[in-house]
Order: C-alpha cells, then sequence, then structure tokens
C-alpha cells in the first residue's frame, strides 16, 4: 500500500497534509463545541444570567460549528481532488503497462482480471483514500483527544467507557470474524448463481431440446438456496450489530449517570459540583471516544480490502515487460521476406518447447502455409513475427533485420496482422477497417471501399442501414462470426503492409466465400508475401509453401504435391478432410 | 448492456408509485410479519423520543441532590439561636473573642464558654438531637460562613458540621428516584434494542426469502419463454437482473423500509412533540433548520447528476478497456497505441472531474448536517432564553427542546436517503417483473396427443410450410419434402443462410406460420413441446457443457442411467481413453478454461446424445478449432450417431453431403433447391458454384 503511495505527486502530498492540518483544527472545533454547549445550559440554567452572556456563547458555539463546516467542507474538496487525481494517475500507469506488455504477460494475469485491476481495485484504494484522508485521520484523534479530555476525571467512570469500547471491540471482532469468510464464499456463491443462469441461458435450446428444465431449475434451486442461507446468516449477524451498538452507547449513558449518583451522594461538599461538571463531560465525551472507536474499527474492516487491491495494481506495475523496443527504423535491403533461423520457442516458465529448431524463408510475394493439429505450435509460430514472443533461441528475420532491433512500430508498419478471433472496436464500419497507424497518414475512404470489397463484405456492409458508417456494438455484437472476420481482414488490406500474417482468419467463412476472397486477395496484392496458419487443406492447397508442424517440430515444407507423396501427417490430415478422388482433382 | 459493477446509480423509475405497489403486493406472504416490525419500527422509534425526556429527569434529581438543603440550615439557625436566648448569644460572643473589650484568652472568657456549654439544653429537630457542644460548633461555623458566603469555603464549612447537623442539611440525590427512572430507562432501553433487534431479523429474513422466490421465479420464467426472447436480449442483461437487480431489492428492502418508517415517526413525532411543549420554540426550531435543509435538497440532487455522469463515465471507461485489453494484439499490430493511450486519457480525464465533483458534493452532507443541529440548538437557547426571563415559559421546556432539536434534524437525511434507495428499488423491480410479465409461450394443457418414441417409425413431412421470423417477413415459403425413415438429410448453404432456422423448426422452437410439420403422420401442432423434444436427438456445433463432472454432464437430466451405460456411450464415440487419462474418471469436473479440446467437448455432448436415444437427430458438424484426429473421430461418432435414425445433418463435410439422401440447400434464410448430390450438380445452379468453389485454383 505504501508502495502505492509513492505515486502520489508533490501536490497531492501537499492538499494531504493541508487536510490532516484542517482536519486537527476541525476536531478541536468539534470538541470545544460541546464547551460552549455546557456553558449555554448553565447560563440559561441559572437564574439571573444576562442575555448577552447565552447571545456571546451563543455567537461562539455558532461560530465554532461554523469553523468546523469549513473546514470540514475545505479537507472534504482536497480529499476528493487528491482520491481522484491519484485513481486517475494509477489507472493511466496501469494501462499505459498494460499496453506495452507484450501477449505472455496479459496472459500471465488474463485479460478479465487486468481489466478488474484497472478499474475496480483502483477504486478500491481511491475509496480509502477518499475516506481515509476524512475518517482515518479524523478517527483517532478524536479518539485520543476525546480520551485525554475525560482521563483523570473519575476512574469508576474511565473503567466504564473502556470496558464499552472492549465489548464493542469484541462484538465487532467477532462478527467480523464469522462473518467475513463467509463475504467470500457469498461472492463465490453470487459467481456460481451467475454461472448457473449463464449456462442456462447459452445452453437454452439444448435444455429445451432434452426436456431438461426441470433439471436446470432444480440446480438453479439448489445454488439459490445456498446463497440464501449464506447470505441471511451473514446479514443477521449483523441485525445484531446494530442494536448491540446502541445497547453499549445506551448502558455507557446510563452507567455514567448512575455511577455519577452514587459518587456524588458519597462525595463531600466540595467534590460534589465537580463531580457532577465531570460527568456530564464524560457522559458527551464518553460518546465520542465509543464513536471514534467504532469508526476505528470500520477502517481495520475497510484497509484489508484495499490492501488487497493495492498488492493487486503493484503487481501490475511491477511486472517486467520482456519485449522492449529496438532503436532500427531505416530502410531495408530485402522487402516482403521472413526468414526463421533455427528458430525454438518455449514460454518463460515452461519445461517443454513448443517449437524445436524451425528454420525457412520466404520471399517478396509468395504464400507460405502451416497446417499441424492444434497445439502443434502453428499459431505460436507466427506470432513470433509480430513479435507478441520473443523466440528462446534462433533468430526471426523481416526483410533481412532480426525483428528485435526494429522499433515495434517500423516493425507493425510493415505486417498486416489477422488473428484468429475477430477483433471489433465500438465505432463504425470504415473506422474499425481504417483503424491503427501505419506510418503513411490516414486511410483514404476509397480505400477503405476498396479493402473491405477486396474482403468480401461489401454486400452485407451495404445491407447495413448507414453502409460503410453503420455503427459496430462493442465487441462487435452487432455483427456475425463470419461478418467480423471479413471486416478484419479488411483492416488488413487497408494498411497496405508487405507482409500479411493470417492465424486461422479464414475459419468462419464457407468455402465459397473463402476462396473467392482469396482469389480477390491475390489479385490486389501481387507483391504482398501471405503467412497462413489454416486448418482446411482447401484454405492451403494453392500456397507456394506449406509448412507441416506436429508437436512443435517441421516434418514436411514443400507443395501440396509434394507433401501428399513424402509426408505422411500432411497425407493424413488430407484425407481426413477430401477423398481421395478429390485430392488427386485439385 | 451488462451494468458495471461497484456503486449503483441511483436510477430513477419509469413508475415509481405502481412499482412499489407491485412490489408491496409481491410481499403479501409476508404481510403480517412486515406490518409486525414496522409497528415495531414505529414503537422504537416512539421510545426513542421518550428517553431523553427521562434523562433530564435524571440529570435534574442528580441537579438537586447537590445543594445543601437551605432551608433546614435556616431553620437550624433559627432554632439553635432561639434556645441560646439572649444571654447565651451575649456569653457565645464573649467566649469566641468578638467582644473587644474581653480578651479571648481571659478568665472572664473562659467563665463565658463555660456557662454557655452548661446552660444549653439539647435539641431536637425532625427526631435528631443536636448537643450543646454541636450547637456551639455550629455557631462557630456560621459566624465564619456569614464572612465568606457563596466561596467555596462555605461549601468546606459544611463539611465540617457536626454530625447531627450535617445529618439534617446535608444535600442528598433522591436515590430512590434515581434507582426508579434508571430502572425505567434500562427497561426503555432494553425493549428499544430488542425491538430493533426483531425489526431487523424479521426484515432480513423477508427480503432475503423474497429475492430467493424472485430469483427462483426469474429461473422457471426462463423455461416458459419462447426462443424469440433470446435472440432479442442478451444474456447479461437477463443476468443483470438475475443478480444485480435482485440484490438491490433485497438490500433496500432490508435497509430502508424499517429506517423509513422509524425516521418519520421520528421526525412527525418530534414535530408533534414540539408544537404540543410550545409552538414559539417549535416554530424557532424548524424555521432555523429549514435553511439548512433547502441547502442539503439543492446539494443532492446536483450531486446526484454527478454521481450518474460517474456512473457513466465509469461505464464507458469499463468498456473501452475491456475492449482494449482483449484486443491487445491487434491494438499492437496496427501501431494503435497512440490512439489508445489519447482516447483513454480522455475519458480518464472525464472520470476524474465526475468523480471529483460528486465525491465532493456526497461528502457535503454530512458535516452541514451536523452544522445545522449546532445551529438549531444554539438558537432554541437564545429564544428560550429569551421566553424564559419574560416567564413564558420554564428551563425544563428548553432542556426539552434541545434534544428534540436532534431528533428532528438526524431523521430528515435518512429519510432523504431512503427515498432515494427506494427510487433504485423501484426501478430495479421494474426491470425484473417486466422480465416475469413477458409473454410466455403458448398453452398446451388441450393437447392430448402423444408420441411415444419407442414405437415412431421416424418418417417426417413439411407440408407447405411457411414461417418468417418477423411478422411481416416470410423466409421460409411454401416448403414441402417428405422424409422417409432412416434416411439422412444434409443441409448446405453459405455462412448465415438460416441453417439453424430448420433445427428451430423441427425441434419446434418457434412455431410455423402456416402449413404442417407431420411426424408419421401426426401433426407436430397437436403434440406438446415436450414430446417433440423426446422424439429427437440434437447435437450442436457450440457444445454446450456446464460446470461439473463429465458423468452429470453425459446423464444430464437422465436419472437411471448407470456408469457402464455411460462408459459404452463413450466407448462407441471413442472418448473412453481420453476420459480415462483424466483424473477421476467420470468424476472429473469440467469447468471453463479447461484442457478439455474443442473437439473432445463436442465427443462428449454426441456421447450424451447416445444416452438420449430417439429415433430422430439433429446434428451440427463442427467447422474448425479441430484437430485432425479429433475430427476422424467425431467423423466417425456421428455416423455412428446417424445409424437407424432420420438424420438432419448441417452440413461441412463433402462426403457427409455426397452421401446424404437428400440435400436442402439455403441460401439467405431460403431452402433454394433440393436434391441428392448428382440431381444438383447436374442442375448446375447454386449448389454447383458452392461445391466447385473449394476446387478453385487461386491467383
Amino acid at each position: 500500500m505504501i508502495k502505492l503511495f509513492r505515486n502520489l505527486t508533490k501536490r497531492e502530498i501537499f492538499y494531504a497534509i493541508v487536510c490532516i492540518l484542517l482536519i486537527v483544527v476541525q476536531v478541536w472545533l468539534e470538541l470545544t463545541i460541546p464547551d460552549y454547549m455546557s456553558e449555554i445550559t448553565r447560563l440559561v440554567q441559572t437564574e439571573g444570567s444576562h442575555m448577552s452572556d447565552i447571545l456571546r456563547e451563543g455567537t461562539y458555539m455558532v461560530g465554532c460549528a461554523l469553523a468546523s463546516l469549513v473546514c470540514s467542507i475545505i479537507v472534504g474538496y482536497f480529499a476528493a481532488r487528491v482520491a481522484s487525481s491519484f485513481s486517475a494517475t494509477i489507472r493511466k500507469k496501469i494501462f499505459v503497462k498494460v499496453e506495452n506488455m507484450g501477449i505472455a504477460e496479459i496472459k500471465k494475469f488474463s485479460t478479465s482480471s487486468l481489466i478488474t485491476r484497472t478499474t475496480n481495485d483502483v477504486t478500491q484504494v481511491e475509496m480509502l483514500i477518499g475516506m481515509g484522508l476524512q475518517v482515518f485521520i479524523k478517527a483517532p484523534i478524536m479518539a485520543i483527544w476525546a480520551v485525554m479530555k475525560i482521563l483523570n476525571k473519575g476512574l469508576e467512570w474511565s473503567i466504564l467507557t473502556a470496558c464499552c469500547v472492549a465489548i464493542l471491540l469484541f462484538v465487532v471482532g467477532t462478527l467480523m470474524a464469522i462473518v467475513l469468510p463467509r463475504f467470500r464464499k457469498v461472492q463465490k456463491l453470487i459467481d456460481r448463481i451467475n454461472g448457473v443462469m449463464r449456462e442456462n441461458l447459452s445452453g437454452i435450446r439444448v435444455i429445451r431440446a432434452f426436456n431438461a428444465e426441470k433439471y436446470q431449475t432444480n440446480k438453479f434451486k439448489a445454488v439459490n438456496d445456498e446463497l440464501t442461507d449464506m447470505q441471511m446468516f451473514n446479514q443477521r449477524c449483523f441485525s445484531i450489530m446494530n442494536p448491540v451498538m446502541n445497547l453499549i452507547m445506551y448502558i455507557l449513558t446510563l452507567g455514567i449517570y448512575i455511577i455519577g449518583a452514587f459518587l456524588i451522594q458519597e462525595a463531600g461538599m466540595l467534590d460534589k459540583i465537580t463531580l457532577f461538571s465531570n460527568m456530564v463531560v464524560f457522559s458527551s465525551y464518553g460518546m465520542q471516544v465509543i464513536m471514534s472507536f467504532l469508526m476505528l474499527a470500520l477502517i481495520f474492516m475497510m484497509v484489508p480490502r484495499a490492501q488487497i487491491s493495492a498488492q493487486r495494481i503493484n503487481e501490475v506495475l511491477d511486472e517486467e515487460i520482456s519485449i522492449l523496443d529496438g532503436t532500427f527504423e531505416g530502410k531495408t535491403k530485402e522487402i516482403g521476406t521472413v526468414e526463421f533461423k533455427n528458430v525454438s520457442f518455449k514460454y518463460p516458465d515452461a519445461d517443454d518447447y513448443i517449437l524445436k529448431n524451425i528454420s525457412f524463408k520466404v520471399n517478396r510475394g509468395e504464400t507460405i502455409a502451416f497446417i499441424g493439429s492444434t497445439g502443434s505450435g502453428k499459431s505460436t509460430l507466427i506470432n513470433l513475427v509480430p513479435r507478441f514472443y520473443d523466440a528462446t533461441e534462433g533468430e526471426v528475420l523481416v526483410d533481412g533485420v532480426n525483428v528485435k532491433e526494429y522499433t515495434q512500430e517500423a516493425l507493425h508498419n510493415k505486417l498486416g496482422y489477422v488473428p484468429q478471433k475477430a477483433v471489433m472496436f465500438t465505432g463504425t464500419v470504415a473506422s474499425n477497417v481504417s483503424y491503427g497507424d501505419n506510418g503513411r497518414g490516414e486511410v483514404s475512404r476509397k480505400k477503405i471501399e476498396e479493402a473491405i470489397k477486396i474482403a468480401q463484405g461489401e454486400d452485407f456492409v451495404l445491407k447495413m442501414d448507414k453502409q460503410y458508417d453503420s455503427h459496430i456494438a462493442r465487441g462487435g455484437t452487432n455483427v456475425s462470426g463470419g461478418q467480423k472476420q471479413r471486416l478484419a481482414i479488411a483492416r488488413a488490406i487497408a494498411r497496405d503492409p508487405e507482409i500479411y500474417i493470417f492465424d486461422d482468419s479464414f475459419s468462419a467463412l464457407d468455402y465459397k466465400t473463402d476462396s473467392v476472397l482469396r482469389k480477390e486477395l491475390k489479385k490486389y496484392t501481387k507483391d504482398a508475401t501471405s503467412i497462413i496458419v489454416a486448418q482446411r487443406i482447401g484454405t492451403i492447397i494453392n500456397a507456394d509453401k506449406i509448412v507441416v508442424l506436429d508437436e512443435g517440430e517441421c516434418v514436411g515444407i514443400g507443395t501440396h504435391k509434394e507433401l501428399l507423396k513424402n509426408c505422411s501427417v500432411y497425407k493424413e490430415i488430407a484425407l481426413s478432410q477430401l477423398s481421395k478422388e478429390e485430392l488427386e482433382d485439385a | 448492456m451488462p451494468r458495471p459493477g461497484g456503486a449503483r446509480v441511483q436510477e430513477k423509475s419509469k413508475d415509481f408509485k405502481n412499482s412499489m405497489l407491485r412490489l408491496i403486493k409481491n410481499l403479501s406472504p409476508w404481510k403480517v410479519i412486515m406490518v409486525i416490525a414496522l409497528i415495531l419500527a414505529m414503537i422504537s422509534a416512539i421510545l426513542s423520543l421518550i428517553a431523553p425526556d427521562k434523562l433530564s429527569v435524571l440529570t435534574d434529581t442528580i441537579t438537586a441532590g447537590i445543594s445543601p438543603d437551605v432551608e433546614k440550615l435556616t431553620e437550624v439557625g433559627q432554632k439553635i439561636t432561639d434556645n441560646l436566648g439572649e444571654a447565651g448569644q451575649q456569653s457565645f460572643t464573649i467566649c469566641n473573642g468578638m467582644v473587644p473589650e474581653v480578651d479571648e484568652k481571659s478568665d472572664v472568657a473562659k467563665q463565658a464558654c463555660e456557662n454557655l456549654e452548661k446552660n444549653l439544653t439539647d435539641i431536637e429537630i425532625d427526631g435528631v438531637t443536636i448537643s450543646a457542644k454541636d450547637q456551639i460548633k455550629f455557631m462557630e461555623l456560621t459566624m465564619e460562613m456569614g464572612d465568606e458566603a457563596e466561596s467555596e469555603r462555605s461549601l468546606e464549612l459544611i463539611d465540617e458540621l457536626p454530625d447531627s447537623i450535617y445529618e439534617l442539611v446535608k444535600p442528598s440525590i433522591d436515590m430512590d428516584k434515581v434507582k426508579d427512572i434508571a430502572i425505567f430507562m434500562a427497561g426503555l432501553y432494553l425493549v428499544s434494542v430488542l425491538f430493533n433487534f426483531i425489526v431487523g431479523f424479521s426484515l432480513t429474513t423477508v427480503s432475503n426469502r423474497f429475492a430467493n422466490i424472485l430469483r427462483d421465479n426469474i429461473s422457471k420464467k426462463v423455461n416458459k419463454l419462447p426462443l424469440k426472447y433470446f435472440d432479442n436480449h442478451e444474456i447479461g442483461d437477463v443476468l443483470s437482473r438475475v443478480t444485480n437487480d435482485v440484490d438491490m431489492i433485497a438490500q433496500n428492502l432490508n435497509n430502508s423500509l424499517a429506517t423509513l418508517v422509524s425516521s418519520v415517526t421520528l421526525f412527525l413525532g418530534s414535530i408533534f412533540m414540539m408544537f404540543v411543549t410550545n409552538w414559539i420554540m417549535a416554530l424557532t426550531a424548524i424555521l432555523s433548520s429549514i435553511l439548512g435543509f433547502v441547502l442539503m435538497f439543492a446539494i443532492m440532487s446536483k450531486s446526484q447528476k454527478y454521481f450518474n455522469e460517474k456512473q457513466e463515465a465509469l461505464g464507458e471507461m469499463n468498456g473501452y478497456i475491456e475492449e482494449m485489453y482483449s484486443g491487445h494484439n491487434v491494438v499492437k499490430a496496427y501501431n494503435g497505441e497512440k490512439e489508445a493511450l489519447a482516447e483513454f486519457t480522455g475519458l480518464n480525464e472525464e472520470l476524474y472531474q465526475t468523480n471529483r465533483k460528486s465525491q465532493f458534493l456526497s461528502g457535503l452532507m454530512h458535516p452541514i448536517m451536523g452544522f445545522i443541529g449546532n445551529f438549531g440548538y444554539v438558537m432554541v437557547c437564545i429564544v428560550g432564553a429569551i421566553l424564559t426571563m419574560n416567564d413564558v415559559i420554564s428551563f425544563g421546556v428548553i432542556v426539552a427542546f434541545m434534544i428534540y432539536v436532534r431528533l428532528f434534524t438526524n431523521p430528515l437525511s435518512q429519510i432523504a436517503q431512503a427515498m432515494a434507495s427506494l427510487q433504485s428499488t423501484a426501478a430495479a423491480s421494474e426491470r425484473v417483473f417486466e422480465f416475469l410479465d413477458e409473454k410466455e409461450m403458448s398453452n398446451q394443457k388441450d393437447m392430448k396427443k402423444k408420441l411415444n418414441k419407442s414405437h415412431v417409425k421416424g418418417e417426417i413431412e413439411f407440408k407447405n410450410v411457411k414461417f418468417g421470423y418477423d411478422a411481416g417477413r416470410t423466409i421460409i415459403k411454401n416448403f414441402s419434402v417428405k422424409v422417409k425413415p432412416g434416411q439422412k438429410i444434409a443441409i448446405v448453404g453459405p455462412t448465415g443462410a438460416g441453417k439453424t432456422t430448420m433445427v428451430n423448426l423441427l425441434m419446434k422452437f418457434y412455431e410455423i406460420n402456416n402449413g404442417q410439420i407431420l411426424i408419421d403422420g401426426v401433426s407436430t401442432s397437436e403434440l406438446t413441446r415436450e414430446n417433440v423434444h423426446e422424439l429427437f436427438i440434437m447435437v450442436l456445433q457450440d457444445t454446450w457443457l456446464f460446470e461439473g463432472t463429465v458423468r452429470d454432464n453425459i446423464k444430464f437430466n437422465k436419472e437411471d442411467v448407470t456408469d457402464r451405460e455411460i462408459w459404452e456411450a463413450l466407448r462407441t464415440v471413442g472418448v473412453d481413453h481420453f476420459v480415462k487419462t483424466l483424473p477421476g474418471g467420470l468424476d472429473y469436473v469440467i469447468s471453463d478454461n479447461d484442457t478439455v479440446s474443442q473437439g473432445q467437448k463436442q465427443l462428449l455432448t454426441i456421447a450424451r446424445g447416445m444416452i438420449e436415444d430417439a429415433p430422430f437427430l439433429i446434428l451440427d458438424e463442427a467447422t474448425s478449432n479441430v484437430d485432425t484426429r479429433t475430427e476422424e473421430l467425431v467423423q466417425k461418432a456421428m455416423d455412428k450417431l446417424t445409424e437407424g435414425r432420420t438424420s438432419f445433418i448441417i452440413a461441412h463435410r463433402l462426403s457427409t453431403i455426397k452421401n446424404a439422401d437428400l440435400i436442402l440447400v439455403m441460401n439467405e434464410g431460403n431452402i433454394i433447391e433440393q436434391g441428392s448430390h448428382d440431381e444438383l450438380m447436374k442442375k448446375g445452379g447454386f449448389y454447383e458454384k458452392l461445391y466447385n468453389s473449394q476446387f478453385e485454383k487461386v491467383g
């Protein structure tokens, strides 16, 4: 937590100090008010006191109250400022950090965890600061100050107050010990109930087809009942809290008076008055003591949660970034070439290599395809080109230069990458296709339309209500999987890259669209190099070079015809998809 | 869109009154317990109106016991003076050296002292005998006191009074009265605490039970809604009704209802008490608070605005981050970082501003309330003092008002907060009820016909079927085909051609607009949906497995399935080896992020279909993400499944298509061609083009 606070700027620290000072003043004012109160009470009570005295004391008291109000307004202003600017800074830092991360780091954290770290966790810390600058600082000062005011004013009362504080802390502590672990369980049960409901909805066709409605309803009911029981237990525990708090305060008030009555009764004449005024002081400050301890207890409940959040944020900020920028931005001798020289790859913590000693070279205008079963390392292999990962051993060269030497921007300007899962951003069709920066200025409207046409998206885009300016919803939920994939391909085309990378990017397209698209693309990009990963033989049948991967190793390189003859793995794959005659026809 | 977590906006409901009425109506099973709870809350509030009053009586009693009994003191003085008489007084003055001519140490003085003591008789006051010595001591002390009246010394002197007299005049708290009040108050407090506890406990119970029932109802409702509903609504939307909205209703019912009742009682009660006691003071108290309240409500509505803005900004931020993080590889590969950062900075700044403002404004409430309380206190004291001086009211009234002011100002902010949270309760319950009110599928109580699945031959016929998802747009126009038992029908067409429409119609997920679908000559419109479902095995492409053991996933809702039958099915499908390698075998729990691959999942769903066993089969072949070896297994398993069943296959593999008895070619929702592979190839239409496209040379 403290480590995270190092991110506070000088100005924020200054504001925080102002807050602390003002809170001290405020506590002093608040604790002075009861003095004026009792003075006013005394004046009103005493016969023959002057109206002007009451007015004077009243003015002082209102003055104090007003000053305390002003203090707390200023404190509130600065606290809100510090908390929200701090959280904005942290959020930005996390965002920048994540932007710079490689896939390996993102996978390590998982995307959803990174999202909650950027939002929820920051909010948790922000709340602690916002509350903290007010309550956190105020409660202990208040507690100490109030204790000091009542110290030496009567042992019996002090014991009573101490007992009350002890009971209070005991009750809060016990409740927390019982309830907190159950809170975590409730959270899990809520996740479960969400899970079962999500399951019900996503599998609704299957459930109905199996007439399993009742089965699912019962499943839901079981989780629901468990959740209800757990939550009810927690809330019932908490329903004890409030009355107990009240009871403690009642006991304290009444106790102070009763003890007071006995003490005064026993005391000598001179002590009676002192005792009485002490009793009045006690009855107001004793309550303050209890309240401030209650506040302290609440803070101690809040801190651990924020602590966990702070840790989670620090984990992200401290993560070492493995992919570092090179410096090369200049012109290369070769154009459109990709070469792997004895490349091996394994994940940082893994024992086994995913890719073993892969070498090949593809030249300008050629198409190279990778095929193999799942887990053979195809996707990993092409991820090395845009440096989503770095090769563990060996070299990856683009245009004859090692990818590590380029600035990432310069490297990416040469590439047009289409991922396995098409990514859409909120915006319009056009903004999605013209996305990014290729170092050559904005993409023209004509180019966008052309790219969509080549990607076989013109038909459906023109049918949309605003054509190229049609809205794309968050995550692209308003277009189908096949449409998304075509737009993602159009995005790569609009970039005019030297090298295309298709990571199984045709899977959601039917054969016909797939083949027409590739034909059009070939026409358009005669000079561009293509790297394709595919599952379907049909997609890669015409590639200049096909690399067959099996468990990370290259078991064959060649054309379709060659491989059919001399590569058994390839043949097996091919036969599983097409009949013998069809293969020969091709 | 799923609403982001964290603090929820206090949403405005569309129709607050009706939503609340509906909510209350739904709470009627607990009406007795709720009414009792609310009455107890009210009583407890009234008790807290009485308590301060008693406390001030207690203070008064103690105060009364501090000062000595001055009347008694005067009485004693008078009696002793009387007893002394003229002579005695003279002797006393001489004895104490108060006569200048006589020296204190002289014999005359000594003689006077002796005489004084000798001549004095004991006196008796209130049954206490005061000896001559005590009387003299008293006289001496009174002399001293005369000089320093009202000073501290005078109090000390009282302590020095001879015991007999001290007994008479000493200040005494009426301990019996203190005890009575203390016992009364303790009782009051205990009752109030007990009531509070009962209220909290019972409302917690009610709100949780209510939430439980609401959730159950939603889950049951899901099964009664037509599939069309889910085509138009997102899963996240329903989910957020189940969790967020129901939670909000339960929480707020629990908290705000009791608060509202007791606050209103306190508020009205204190106003009532104030006016009954003294109207001028009452007006003073109310007027001095009004300014503060106006200010408070102004701030509240303003901060509400910023809160909404903040929530919106937070939602946008969440969405943007999600998009950027999950599209990270594209952002990087397309050099979109700068653009992303610029966009993010804008959103972050917006969030910062709204965050700062809403936090600041909402933080103002508490201090302002405190100030109103103090200000009211002073005003009451000042006006009270003026009135006391003019003998309009007594001091006790002021003390009472000091407490009423507190009781009056505190509940108002609570009422305001409770009202706001009831607003969001109403909004949440509107969403829940809206879902529960959705139109359900048609009633099928009158359907008496039933086809027994073990006797169905497996004939199916489409007769002039017309269908459209929307009323205006018919997509299947007058489709007829007759399928004989055991035949294989392949449904083919490009992406988005509407192949799932066929599944929807066969399974009676949707009702056809016109024409008939006949199973063994019986129209499906005469059969219940459950009966139709029973007759089909359905294996879809998006494999649906739930979080549970392999066994549960395979036997699903069928109860009397033995492990042997499950292994049998797994063996037929060819995943028995795989399942055996899983830790725990059949007891292995399948979860989302798992080692079980897409293909293996598909195999498991096929095994589930095997267990189901029905005369018809609907099968959706996998297109991608299945590696070749698994694909082969899947293919074999599917072939096994089609044996002896009338099968409809959404086909991607050419071998399946070519072997089909009948091919239905679909495009843009329509069935545009039908026939066998050879027939369709000969025809040279859409199908022929589709088939040949995969062999075309590119480039």
